[in-house]
C-alpha cells in the first residue's frame, strides 16, 4: 500500500447507509446469510492472513499494479489538447477491473466455508472474472445472464463456459443485467447455505456496496499516486464510467478528500431518443426509490416500477446505480453526465485509432467524457480516466456500428 | 381489532386454521381478479392477501412472476390494487395487500397507508422490508391503525425472529422453505419448526405460506398452524383457464377444497 493513502471516507454507517442512500432490503430469508457475510468481512478486513492473500493473488495473479498511460495523440486530437492519462484496468487478468472484486469475494466465499458461487452479469466482464476465480479455487460457479447479452457479448460466454461455469440465458423483462441479478436473488433464496452470490457491482443490500468498494478502491490508491509519479500533481478531473458503479468507486475513492480533484461519472444516454427508457442514465435522469436491496437513484415511472433501460453497452443497461454514487451526486462530490451511444462510439474509435487501445463499449463512455471534458477545459488540462476494461467482447457490437 | 384478528379468532373458535389466498390485482385483467376475489371470500377464505404487481418481484417463481408482469403490461395501476381490496372487504373477508417495498416508497407510505384503509384494507405483507428500514412504516402502519405482517425464515435465527414478531400485527407469516413462491409436491419439513418458533416469541397466529398447494397439504398444516397461505395454486388456475368464468370458478373450487382442508378432524 502506498504511504499517502488518504483516509476512507466515513460511510457508510453501520447499518449502511450513505446518506439516506443504501441501507438493507431483503427477504428475510437471506438475512442470517447476509448478516453472516457482513461479520465475515469485517473479520477478514483486518485478517493479516486474509489480506496477505488477497494482496498476493492481486499482485502475482491479476497483474496489479496496472499501468498507467498517457494517451497523447488522444488527448492532442479528440480531447482539446488536454493531457490525458488511462488507468489501465484492461490490463488486470480477465480483462477488466472486476477481478479486483471477484478475488476478495472468492476468498471470503472459502472463509465462510461455501462451495459454490454464483452472479449475474451484464456484458460478462464480472461473470468471465468469477468463473476465473472459481476455476482457480475450485468453486462450484453459477453465472445469470439475460438472454440479450448473452447473444451481444457471445464471447463472453464462451469464455465463461470454457472456465468451468454455467451460464443461465434469463428470459424475463428486458433480459439485461436488472433480470439477471433477479434471477441470481431467487437462486439464492433457495441456495444460501453453501452458496455465496458474488454481487459485481457496488449495489445490492449492505455490506455489499461498502464491501465491493473496498476491494475495488485498488484502482484509485494506485492511480493517486501513479498520477503524482507522472505528472506531479493530482489530476484536474477522474473520469469514468457508471452503470453499477464499481469501476467509477474505485477509481473515485481514493479522490474524494481531494477537493480540487473533480470526479465525474458518465451514465450512458443511449440512443438519443430523449425518454428515461431509451437510456440508462439513472442518476441524471431517476428518483430516489428502493431496487435489488438498497435504496439509490432508480429509472422508475409514477408508480414506482422499474423502466426498462437502453444503451449499446450491456455493462451499463442497468436503472438502478450504487447507492454510494446517489450519495456522492446529492453532497456535489462527484457530477454524473450522460453520454450517448454515438458517443460512445466516437470515443471508442478514437482511441482505437490514436493510441491503439481497443476499449471495452462501458470504458468507452468515460472517454467520451473525457473529449467533452478536455474541450472544456482545454490544454492546460490533467484528466484521469479509467479505462475500465478491453474491448475484444465488443468488435461484433462494433463491427456491426461502423459497418466494417 | 383489525378483520385480520377477528378472521384468526372466528377460525380458531371453530377450531381450525384460516385459509388466507393471494392473488394479484389485474390477472388476467382488472374485473376477472376482483370477481375471483369476491369468489374467494364466498367460498371460505379468511383472509386475501391482493398482491400488488411490481416489475421486479425476486421472491417470486415463475408462476406468480408471469402473472405480475401480464398484468403491468395490460396496464394495472394501484389504484386497482385499492379498488380489488374494497371489493373483497365488501363481500366480508380481511384484506391486505401484499407488496414489495418500492411501490409503496414511491406512493409515499403515509399516503398509501391512508390511502389503503379508505378502501377498507386491513394492512400490508411486506416480503423485502427489513423491520431495520421499516420506521416509516411503523409510524404510518399506527397512525393508519393497520396491521403489518412481517416475514419469519427457516434461516432466522432466535433473535431476529424476537424482533420480527415483536412488530408484526395482525399475524406472523411463517415462510416454510428456503425458495421462492411455487406449488411444491409436499409440505416442507421446516415450516412446523418455524411455526414452533414463532410461537416462542409471540402470542399472534402464524400462517404458513410457500408451497401449499391442495387440501391435503393445507390439511397437514393445519395440524401445527393458525393459518394457511395459499398463492400459486390460485394464480395457476387463472392462468391456465380458458375464459373469465372459468377462471372464477377454478378459484372458487380451489377455495372450496382448501377450506375443507383447513378443517381440523
Amino acid at each position: 500500500m502506498p504511504a499517502a493513502e488518504p483516509d476512507i471516507s466515513p460511510v457508510p454507517d453501520a447499518a449502511g447507509h450513505f446518506g439516506d442512500y443504501g441501507g438493507l432490503f431483503a427477504p428475510e430469508s437471506l438475512m442470517a446469510a447476509i448478516e453472516q457475510l457482513a461479520k465475515e468481512y469485517q473479520a477478514a478486513r483486518t485478517d493479516p492472513e486474509f489480506t496477505a492473500e488477497l494482496a498476493g493473488l492481486l499482485k502475482n495473479y491479476a497483474a496489479r499494479p496496472t499501468l498507467v498511460t498517457e494517451a497523447k495523440r488522444f488527448g492532442a486530437q479528440f480531447a482539446g489538447g488536454a493531457r490525458v492519462l488511462l488507468k489501465r484496468e484492461d490490463l488486470a487478468h480477465t480483462g477488466s477491473h472486476k477481478i479486483n472484486n471477484v478475488l476478495g469475494q472468492v476468498l471470503l466465499t472459502k472463509r465462510m466455508g461455501k462451495t459454490r458461487v454464483i452472479a449475474e452479469t451484464g456484458a460478462g466482464q464480472h461473470g468471465v472474472a468469477t468463473a476465473t476465480a472459481c476455476a482457480l479455487l475450485g468453486l462450484e460457479c453459477v453465472v445469470y445472464m439475460g438472454e440479450e447479452d448473452t447473444r451481444r457479448q457471445a464471447l463472453n460466454v464462451s469464455r465463461m463456459r470454457m472456465l468451468g461455469a454455467t451460464v443461465v440465458p434469463v428470459t424475463a423483462g428486458t433480459r439485461t443485467l436488472k433480470d439477471a441479478m433477479n434471477e441470481a436473488f431467487r437462486d439464492w433464496v433457495a441456495t444460501v447455505d453453501d452458496t455465496h452470490y458474488c454481487i459485481g457491482s457496488v449495489g445490492g443490500p449492505h455490506p455489499f456496496p461498502m464491501m465491493v468498494r473496498d476491494f475495488q478502491r485498488v484502482i484509485g490508491v494506485e492511480a493517486r499516486q501513479q498520477v503524482l509519479d507522472q505528472a506531479g500533481r493530482l489530476p484536474d478531473a477522474v473520469v469514468a464510467c457508471v452503470g453499477g458503479g464499481s469501476n467509477a468507486i474505485g477509481v473515485f475513492h481514493a479522490f474524494i478528500p481531494d477537493a480540487s480533484v473533480r470526479l465525474i461519472g458518465c451514465e450512458a444516454g443511449g440512443d438519443g431518443d430523449g425518454r428515461p427508457e431509451r437510456t440508462a442514465a439513472t442518476l441524471t435522469l431517476g428518483t430516489p426509490g428502493v431496487l435489488h436491496g438498497m435504496r439509490t437513484y432508480v429509472l422508475q415511472d409514477d408508480e414506482g416500477q422499474t423502466l426498462d433501460t437502453h444503451s449499446i453497452s450491456a455493462g451499463l443497461d442497468y436503472p438502478g446505480v450504487g447507492p454510494e454514487h446517489s450519495w456522492l451526486k446529492d453532497t456535489g462530490r462527484a457530477e454524473y453526465r450522460s453520454v450517448s451511444d454515438d458517443e460512445a462510439m466516437a470515443g471508442f474509435a478514437a482511441l482505437c485509432k490514436t493510441e491503439g487501445i481497443i476499449p471495452a463499449l462501458e470504458s468507452s463512455h468515460a472517454l467520451a467524457g473525457a473529449m467533452r471534458l478536455g474541450r472544456e477545459l482545454g490544454p492546460d488540462a490533467l484528466i484521469l480516466v479509467n479505462l475500465s476494461g478491453r474491448g475484444d467482447k465488443d468488435v461484433a457490437t462494433a463491427s456491426a456500428y461502423f459497418g466494417v | 381489532m383489525s378483520t385480520v384478528s377477528t378472521a384468526f379468532e372466528k377460525a380458531k373458535a371453530e377450531d381450525r386454521a384460516a385459509l388466507v389466498g393471494y392473488l394479484p390485482a389485474g390477472f388476467p385483467d382488472k374485473q376477472t381478479a376482483i370477481k375471483a376475489a369476491v369468489a374467494m371470500a364466498e367460498a371460505g377464505a379468511d383472509v386475501i392477501e391482493v398482491g400488488l404487481p411490481y416489475s421486479d418481484p425476486l421472491m417470486d417463481g415463475p408462476v406468480i412472476a408471469g402473472a405480475v408482469h401480464r398484468a403491468l403490461a395490460a396496464g394495472v395501476r394501484i389504484k386497482d390494487v385499492f379498488d380489488t381490496v374494497a371489493a373483497v372487504a365488501d363481500a366480508g373477508a380481511a384484506a391486505v395487500i401484499m407488496t414489495y417495498w418500492n411501490p409503496v416508497d414511491r406512493y409515499g407510505v403515509d399516503a398509501f397507508s391512508r390511502d389503503l384503509r379508505n378502501a377498507g384494507g386491513a394492512g400490508l405483507i411486506t416480503p423485502d422490508l427489513t423491520p431495520e428500514e421499516a420506521g416509516p412504516w411503523l409510524e404510518a402502519s399506527d397512525a393508519h391503525s393497520l396491521d403489518r405482517v412481517f416475514l419469519v425464515a427457516p434461516s432466522s435465527p432466535r433473535a431476529r425472529v424476537e424482533a420480527i414478531t415483536g412488530l408484526c400485527r395482525g399475524f406472523v407469516y411463517a415462510v416454510s422453505l428456503m425458495g421462492i413462491t411455487g406449488a411444491r409436491a409436499a409440505v416442507s419439513g421446516s415450516a412446523q419448526d418455524v411455526v414452533e418458533r414463532i410461537r416462542a416469541c409471540t402470542a399472534l397466529p402464524a400462517a404458513v405460506g410457500l408451497g401449499v398447494s391442495n387440501g391435503a397439504q393445507a390439511r397437514q398444516v393445519a395440524g401445527f398452524a393458525d393459518g394457511v397461505i395459499v398463492g400459486s395454486a390460485y394464480v395457476r388456475r387463472i392462468a391456465e383457464a380458458a375464459t373469465a368464468d372459468e377462471a372464477v370458478a377454478g378459484v372458487r373450487d380451489l377455495t372450496a377444497d382448501l377450506a375443507a382442508g383447513v378443517r381440523r378432524g
